[in-house]
C-alpha cells in the first residue's frame, strides 16, 4: 500500500478550493467571510498567491468581481458564506446571468448533516440560486470537490459565459480528499456549446449583405465576450463593406466613437439617426445581441422591410423576440472570421451611397443637441466634460442605473471593447461603485471612473470603505439632481406628473460623507466650477466622491415612447410639453 | 390601445397554441427535475403532463415527457432553453417527428352494485382495461392507451360510481428502428 500522507494530491477540501483557483490563474477575489467558510479563509490567510479584497456586503463582492471580469475577459471570483452571505449574491448573480458575464462564486453552507435542518445561517442556496445561474452544484463529498470546481470554471467561461455557484459544506471542508488538476473529463459530456458557425448559413448571409442597398450592423455585447478579436473583427467587417454600425448599451467600445460608420447607441434613449437606420434598412446584421425589448420597441413594427441575420452563440435567443432569416450560432469572433473571409473572396463593397445620403439627414436633426446654461450644470454637459477631461488617460468607466447612465452612454464615447461597465440586462442600481472597485483592482494605474446618480450611489455606498483599505482610487462622480431621475422621468411622462417617492428628502453631504470614508470630497456647483473640479479629481491618487449638482429636472432624450416604433421618436428640441403629452397620448390609455 | 401606462411594450399576441410532445433526456442527478420544472414556472410556459423515471441507471440517464402547449415561437424557446441546460444531452419534440407513439396509464377506481357495476365491467372489457383489483362493491382497473382514449374511459366511469383516478401521465418513443 501507498503511503497517503505524502501524496501532494492528498488536501482538505479547503485547500483544494485555493487550489484549484491558484490552477485556473486566479490571482484576486472578493469575498467577505462567515461560520461556513472559516477553513477556506484560513487556507488564504496561509499562501500568497491569491489576492482577497474584503468587501463591506457580499452585493459589492458580486458586482466587484463583475467589473473585474468585464474589464479583463478573465472570470470573476467571489467567496462568501452561507445563509445570508449567498442570499446577498443573488443579485450580482442575476446582473451577471443577464449581461453573460462569467463569475464563480463559492459559498459555505452548513455541515451535511444539517443540511435540511434550519441550521443556523442555513440557506438553500443551490435552489435560490439555480434560476439565477448558468449552472450550480452542491459538493456533498470531498473527492467530487475537485472535478466540480474545474467544471465550474469551464461552465462559467465557455459557450455564452454566465455566473455558477460551488456550494461546500463545513464538513466537506475539513475533509480530506483526493485533488486532480483541471482535465477534461471534469466535464459534463452533455455541455457542448457551438462555437463554429454553420458554413451554408455563413455563405447566405454574404449573400444577403452583398446584395443590399439599406444594410444595417447591429452589434452587441456578445462581441464584447468574445474577446478583443471580435471587435477586431467587427472592425474590418465594417471597413470591408462601407456599412453603418450601432450598437446596445452592452456593446459600447466594440466600433469606435469616432468611426466614420458609427451612427451612436440604437434603442430607447438610442440616436435618432440609429433607429431610423434600423426601421428602414433592408438587410441587417446583428451580432451578439438579443433583440432585447429596449432595443426593438414596438416589436410588431420593429424593422418592418429588412431580411435579418442573427449571429449568437446562444441557440435560445435566436427568435425569442424576432424572427430573423438568416440564424448563425457560433461564438462572434468565429463567426465574423469565416463571414468576412468568404465576403472577402465571394463578394464586393455595394454601393450604397443613397442610403448614406439618407442617413447623413438623420444625423442632421442632431438629436442629442440640448440647451446650454450657464447658471446650473446641465448633466450631458457634465460627461462631455468628464470625456474631455479623461481623454488621453487610460480610462474605464462604470455606471449605476437610471438617466445618468444613459447620458454617460450618449455623450462618453468609447474606442476600445472592454471600457465600459454597466448594468444593462437587469439595470441594477448600486451595479457602478463596486463593479468599479474591481475594475481598479484589475487595472491598478488607470483612471476608473463611476458615473453615478444621487439614488443609486448610496445602495452600495459602505463600499468606499474597501476603496480606501485597498488604496484603490475610484473616481465616484455624482450627477446629484437629489431625484431618482428615470422614475421622476417616468412619472412626468406616464403617471400625470405625480412624483410619488422619486425625491430624494435627505441627501447626504457627500463631501463630508467623503471625509467621513477618509478619501477627498469634491463638489461642483456652477457650470465654471467643473473642469477646475475634475483636474482635481484625475489628480489626486486616492478615492473621490464627487458631488456634481445638476440640473434637477432635466430629462433624458431623444426617447422611444413606449408602444411605439423606431422611426417614432421624440426629439429633444420637440420635446416641449404639449409634444411630450401628445406622443404619450393621454398618459393612462397608451401602451 | 386600452392599456395601461407602461415602461413596457405591452402587446397582445394572437398566434394561435399548440400541444407538443417533448422527449428530454438527461444526466440523472440530483436537483436536474427541479431545474426543468422551475425553467416552466419561471418562464411561464404550461406543462400539461410529465412523466420521468431513469432508462439507463449504468449511464445515470433519466428521460422526461412533457407534453406543453404555447405558440409556436414559444414551443422553439422551450427545445432551446432546455437543450441548453448543462446536463440536457438531448431535446426531440416527438410531435414535429410525427412517428412517435404516445401511451399513458392509468388506474381507475368505481364503486357500485347491481346493474352499474355490471356495465363498468362491460365497458372496461370494451376499452381493454383490466381489473386488477375487485371487492364485492368495488373494482380497480388498469387502463393503457393514449390520453384522450384514457379521458373518454373516465368520462364514461363517473357516472357509474367513479371514485377515484391515478395516472401516469404520457410516455412517449418514436418508432422504427432509431432510438432519439
Amino acid at each position: 500500500m501507498t503511503d497517503k500522507s505524502h501524496d501532494p494530491n492528498q488536501m482538505t477540501g479547503a485547500a483544494m478550493i485555493v487550489r484549484a483557483l491558484i490552477d485556473h490563474g486566479v490571482q484576486h477575489i472578493f469575498g467577505y467571510p462567515g461560520g461556513a467558510v472559516l477553513p477556506i479563509y484560513d487556507e488564504i490567510f496561509q499562501q500568497s498567491e491569491v489576492e482577497h479584497i474584503l468587501v463591506r456586503h457580499e452585493q459589492g463582492a458580486g458586482h466587484a468581481a463583475e467589473g473585474y471580469a468585464r474589464s479583463t475577459g478573465k472570470p470573476g471570483v467571489v467567496l462568501v458564506t452561507s445563509g445570508p452571505g449567498a442570499t446577498n449574491m443573488v443579485t450580482p448573480l442575476t446582473d451577471a446571468l443577464m449581461d453573460s458575464i462569467p463569475l464563480v462564486c463559492i459559498t459555505g453552507q452548513v455541515p451535511t448533516h444539517l443540511i435540511g435542518n434550519d441550521a443556523f445561517q442555513e440557506c438553500d442556496t443551490v435552489g435560490i440560486t439555480r434560476p439565477c445561474t448558468k449552472h450550480n452544484w452542491l459538493v456533498r463529498d470531498v473527492n467530487d470537490l475537485a472535478k466540480v470546481l474545474h467544471e465550474a470554471f469551464y461552465v462559467a467561461t465557455t459557450g455564452r459565459p454566465g455566473p455558477v455557484v460551488v456550494d461546500v459544506p463545513k464538513d466537506v471542508q475539513f475533509a480530506i480528499g483526493t485533488y486532480h488538476p483541471p482535465r477534461k473529463s471534469d466535464v459534463h459530456v452533455s455541455y457542448t456549446p457551438r462555437v463554429k458557425g454553420d458554413a451554408a448559413q455563413i455563405r447566405k448571409a454574404v449573400a444577403l449583405l452583398a446584395s443590399a442597398k439599406r444594410p444595417v450592423i447591429y452589434s452587441g455585447g456578445g462581441v464584447i465576450n468574445a474577446g478583443p478579436e471580435a471587435s477586431k473583427l467587427l472592425r474590418e467587417l465594417v471597413e470591408v463593406t462601407g456599412f453603418p454600425i450601432t450598437s446596445t448599451l452592452m456593446g459600447l467600445g466594440a466600433y469606435p466613437a469616432t468611426g466614420k460608420n458609427w451612427l451612436g447607441m440604437l434603442g430607447m434613449h438610442g440616436t435618432y439617426e440609429a433607429n431610423m437606420t434600423m426601421h428602414g434598412c433592408d438587410v441587417m446584421l446583428c451580432v451578439g445581441a438579443r433583440f432585447d425589448d429596449r432595443i426593438t420597441g414596438r416589436t410588431d413594427a420593429f424593422s418592418p422591410g429588412s431580411k435579418k441575420i442573427h449571429i449568437d452563440i446562444d441557440p435560445s435567443s435566436i427568435n425569442k423576440n424576432i424572427r430573423v432569416d438568416v440564424p448563425i450560432i457560433g461564438d462572434a469572433a468565429n463567426v465574423l472570421g469565416d463571414l468576412l473571409q468568404v465576403f472577402k473572396a465571394e463578394a464586393k463593397k455595394p454601393d450604397i451611397k443613397p442610403w448614406w445620403q439618407e442617413i447623413a439627414k438623420w444625423r442632421a436633426r442632431n438629436s442629442l443637441a440640448y440647451k446650454k446654461n450657464n447658471d446650473v450644470i446641465l448633466p450631458q454637459y457634465a460627461i462631455e466634460r468628464l470625456f474631455a477631461a479623461t481623454r488621453g488617460h487610460d480610462t474605464y468607466i462604470t455606471t449605476e442605473v437610471g438617466q445618468h447612465q444613459m447620458w454617460a452612454a450618449q455623450f462618453f464615447g468609447f474606442e476600445q471593447p472592454h471600457r465600459w461597465m454597466t448594468s444593462g440586462g437587469l439595470g441594477t442600481m448600486g451595479y457602478g461603485l463596486p463593479a468599479a472597485l474591481g475594475v481598479q483592482v484589475a487595472h491598478p494605474d488607470s483612471l476608473v471612473i463611476d458615473i453615478a446618480g444621487d439614488a443609486s450611489v448610496q445602495m452600495t455606498m459602505q463600499e468606499m470603505s474597501t476603496a480606501v483599505q485597498f488604496e484603490l482610487p475610484i473616481k465616484i462622480f455624482i450627477l446629484n439632481n437629489q431625484y431618482m431621475g428615470m422614475v421622476r422621468q417616468w412619472q412626468q411622462l406616464l403617471h400625470g406628473n405625480r412624483l410619488s417617492h422619486s425625491y430624494s428628502e435627505a441627501l447626504p453631504d457627500f463631501v463630508k460623507l467623503a471625509d467621513a470614508f477618509g478619501c477627498v470630497g469634491l463638489q461642483a456647483i456652477k457650470p465654471g466650477d467643473l473642469d477646475g473640479a475634475l483636474k482635481e479629481m484625475i489628480s489626486v491618487k486616492r478615492p473621490v466622491l464627487f458631488d456634481c449638482r445638476v440640473a434637477a429636472l432635466e430629462n433624458c432624450f431623444p426617447m422611444i415612447p413606449s408602444g411605439k416604433a423606431h422611426n417614432e421618436m421624440l426629439l429633444p428640441v420637440e420635446a416641449t410639453d404639449e409634444a411630450t403629452a401628445a406622443a404619450f397620448a393621454g398618459g393612462k390609455a397608451l401602451v | 390601445m386600452n392599456q395601461p401606462a407602461s415602461a413596457y411594450f405591452l402587446e397582445d399576441r394572437h398566434d394561435p397554441n399548440e400541444t407538443h410532445t417533448l422527449s428530454v433526456l438527461v444526466q440523472n442527478e440530483p436537483g436536474v427535475l427541479a431545474r426543468v420544472i422551475g425553467l416552466f414556472s419561471g418562464r411561464g410556459y404550461n406543462i400539461e403532463s410529465l412523466t420521468v423515471s431513469e432508462t439507463e441507471s449504468q449511464k445515470h440517464l433519466s428521460r422526461i415527457t412533457i407534453v406543453t402547449t404555447g405558440t409556436p415561437m414559444v414551443i422553439e424557446q422551450i427545445k432551446h432553453q432546455l437543450d441548453r441546460m448543462i446536463p440536457v444531452y438531448r431535446v426531440v419534440d416527438m410531435t414535429l417527428t410525427g412517428r412517435s407513439i404516445e401511451r399513458e396509464l392509468a388506474m381507475v377506481k368505481v364503486q357500485g352494485r347491481g346493474d352499474s357495476r355490471v356495465e363498468a365491467l362491460r365497458l372496461a372489457d370494451a376499452f381493454r382495461a383490466r381489473v386488477i383489483d375487485a371487492t364485492t362493491e368495488s373494482f380497480v382497473f388498469e387502463i393503457t392507451g393514449n390520453s384522450s382514449k384514457i379521458s373518454q374511459f373516465i368520462d364514461l366511469m363517473r357516472p357509474l360510481g367513479l371514485v377515484e383516478v391515478s395516472r401516469t401521465g404520457v410516455a412517449a418513443i418514436g418508432r422504427g428502428p432509431e432510438g432519439m
